[in-house]
């Protein structure tokens, strides 16, 4: 009897506890929603106004109306605009050519794969900044600097590592017999990829995609250092424009946030389930 | 035949080249020509504004000059200060994380769910978060302090002590659950044995987790603690957002000083030694953990 009440304590203390860490991972984000939506004298209001009141998607729609006036001068329509061309189309790039990289990886046999393997990998381990100084005089005379195109190409040089380490795991998981049985029946090595191989490793290669879009989405240092325009900043760098202003709109900040985030939640939601299985996968695997 | 045979080889070996070309090309372009020619430029003066500087060849002067530059290697102490601090209370806190999940049955989905959020915020954007929370005059932490009568406006990022300190809480934030579901995945993965053994000889729950779960739970943390410390060493976005490397050079990083001395003070040459510095050291220790991970695999 004792011994079951004890037990019943740990198990709601574990709850407890559990509750409370919850509360911290969520409030900092949650904290920015709420205010984005509130009245911008409550976020400045001494003493503090805690109970939200008189919620609105005010400040959204001032973000994207494409106005510029007074401290509302953040083009953010045309930074998110940038943001999403860039993301996706370095992801598919990146997955694109990862993916025929990890298949050549996972089904040859070549001398110098290990080492070529290592170096592809340890390609990814230096710096956004240390890349940026050189790329920065690289892309002013090449006339790179500042386009969409020369930022994309960056990110699809960070996110093809990762892609072939994704996908060459989970090409070796498709049995080789399956698209060699389709060779021996008339397909070419190239359709046998496509009908075969391809489909078998949709999953591992949306992952990649996904990883991909979101490290392009949330890049900052490069992405800071080689665009200057409208016509290729990117929202991360596009926050700092509230930051250095001398009044701090705090809400639309939170709102452009609150815009940058949307992203990453939704992606969170749908890989929960299998971003266990994935990371234990790649830990294993070295 | 023999032919057929020489041609297939062929093929064999051009078609993975061929496949795997265009990442080599890619990561040629922005990886590997942009470092040689910052290692290049690591041996000039180069100055930005005087584009003839980079003819100029000047040795190691840049490296030596680096070894009296009090700021460098305050930042370079910083960044290990800094390093040391997150990557330990990551550890810690996220292993309370991945016990305190696995323990739960009830709602452990949406738990993890939870756990996830943060790991998928820009830096900048947890950066911004945190600057917003902790702001002396609006934020969330010094209202909060002063419901309970905590009169005084305490400037976190304005502080020299608070600033640092503070930037840490944001990196924990953001990275303690990608430490917690590594760890997960090595507690799901042990082998439930030795813990039925251990359970009839009657060892605590202490000693269990000690004589067993700690050591066959080590090559996971070597990965999580590799993979962090790499990660924490590169810290810039959140310090810059933040606090930018002030007040007063109190929170530069070694990368955000690397940055101000390229970009801002346009001396790519001794920008470029710098980080040169920081790079061999990363790819040393990417090396040193590895081999660790791999002497601690041998070892079960």
């Amino acid at each position: 009897m004792k011994q079951k009440t004890v037990k019943k304590v740990k198990k709601i203390l574990l709850y407890v506890l559990t509750i409370m860490l919850l509360f911290v991972i969520i409030l900092p984000a949650l904290w920015i929603v709420v205010s984005s939506l509130r009245p911008r004298k409550d976020i400045l209001a001494k003493p503090a106004v805690w109970v939200p009141r008189d919620l609105s998607f005010t400040s959204y729609r001032m973000l994207f109306s494409g106005r510029r006036h007074g401290e509302m001068s953040v083009p953010v329509r045309e930074y998110f605009r940038n943001s999403i061309i860039i993301s996706v189309s370095s992801t598919i790039i990146a997955v694109g050519i990862g993916m025929f990289g990890g298949y050549a990886f996972s089904r040859f046999k070549f001398r110098g794969k290990n080492t070529l393997f290592l170096f592809i990998m340890l390609s990814r381990t230096i710096p956004g900044i240390a890349l940026s100084l050189p790329l920065l005089i690289f892309y002013s005379y090449t006339k790179l600097i500042d386009t969409k195109i020369g930022i994309i190409i960056v990110y699809v040089a960070l996110n093809v590592p990762f892609a072939i380490w994704l996908t060459d795991g989970f090409f070796r998981e498709i049995p080789g017999e399956l698209s060699e049985s389709a060779q021996i029946d008339g397909c070419s090595r190239w359709k046998a990829f496509w009908k075969i191989d391809f489909p078998l490793a949709g999953p591992g290669i949306g992952a990649s995609g996904i990883f991909a879009f979101l490290i392009a989405w949330n890049e900052f240092a490069i992405a800071n250092v080689l665009t200057r325009t409208l016509r290729s900043k990117t929202m991360p760098v596009g926050l700092f424009d509230f930051v250095f202003e001398f009044v701090m709109d705090w809400r639309g900040m939170c709102a452009l946030a609150v815009i940058m985030l949307i992203p990453a939640v939704i992606i969170t939601f749908i890989i929960q389930k299998n971003l266990v299985k994935g990371l234990t996968f790649g830990a294993l695997k070295g | 035949m023999v032919r057929s045979i020489r041609r297939a080889r062929m093929v064999k070996i051009r078609f993975p080249l061929l496949m795997i070309a265009p990442t080599l090309v890619i990561i040629a372009f922005i990886v590997i020509f942009p470092l040689l020619f910052s290692l290049y430029a690591s041996f000039t003066p180069y100055y930005l504004l005087q584009p003839s500087t980079l003819f100029e060849l000047v040795g190691l002067r840049n490296y030596k000059n680096l070894f009296t530059d009090v700021y460098f290697w305050q930042a370079f102490g910083r960044t290990i200060l800094f390093l040391a601090v997150v990557v330990n209370v990551e550890l810690f806190v996220g292993l309370g994380i991945a016990l305190i999940i696995q323990k739960i049955v009830k709602g452990s989905r949406i738990i993890r769910t939870v756990v996830m959020i943060p790991m998928m915020f820009a830096p900048v954007l947890v950066g911004f978060q945190f600057k917003y929370l902790l702001n002396d005059n609006i934020g969330l932490v010094n209202n909060f302090l002063q419901l309970f009568g905590v009169m005084k406006v305490i400037p976190w990022l304005i502080d020299k002590r608070l600033a640092l300190m503070s930037i840490m809480a944001a990196e924990i934030w953001t990275s303690t659950p990608l430490m917690a579901i590594i760890l997960l995945a090595g507690l799901l993965s042990l082998p439930n044995d030795p813990f039925e053994a251990a359970r009839v000889d009657g060892a605590t729950n202490f000693q269990m987790f000690r004589y067993i779960t700690w050591p066959l739970l080590s090559p996971f943390v070597y990965i999580a603690l590799a993979i962090r410390s790499l990660d924490v060493a590169r810290a810039y976005d959140i310090v810059r957002i933040m606090t930018g490397g002030g007040p007063a050079r109190r929170t530069e990083l070694l990368w955000t000083y690397i940055y101000r001395r390229g970009i801002v003070d346009a001396r790519f040459g001794i920008a470029s030694a710098m980080s040169y510095i920081a790079i061999i050291i990363s790819i040393f220790f990417t090396y040193f953990f590895f081999r660790q991970l791999i002497r601690s695999r041998v070892v079960q």
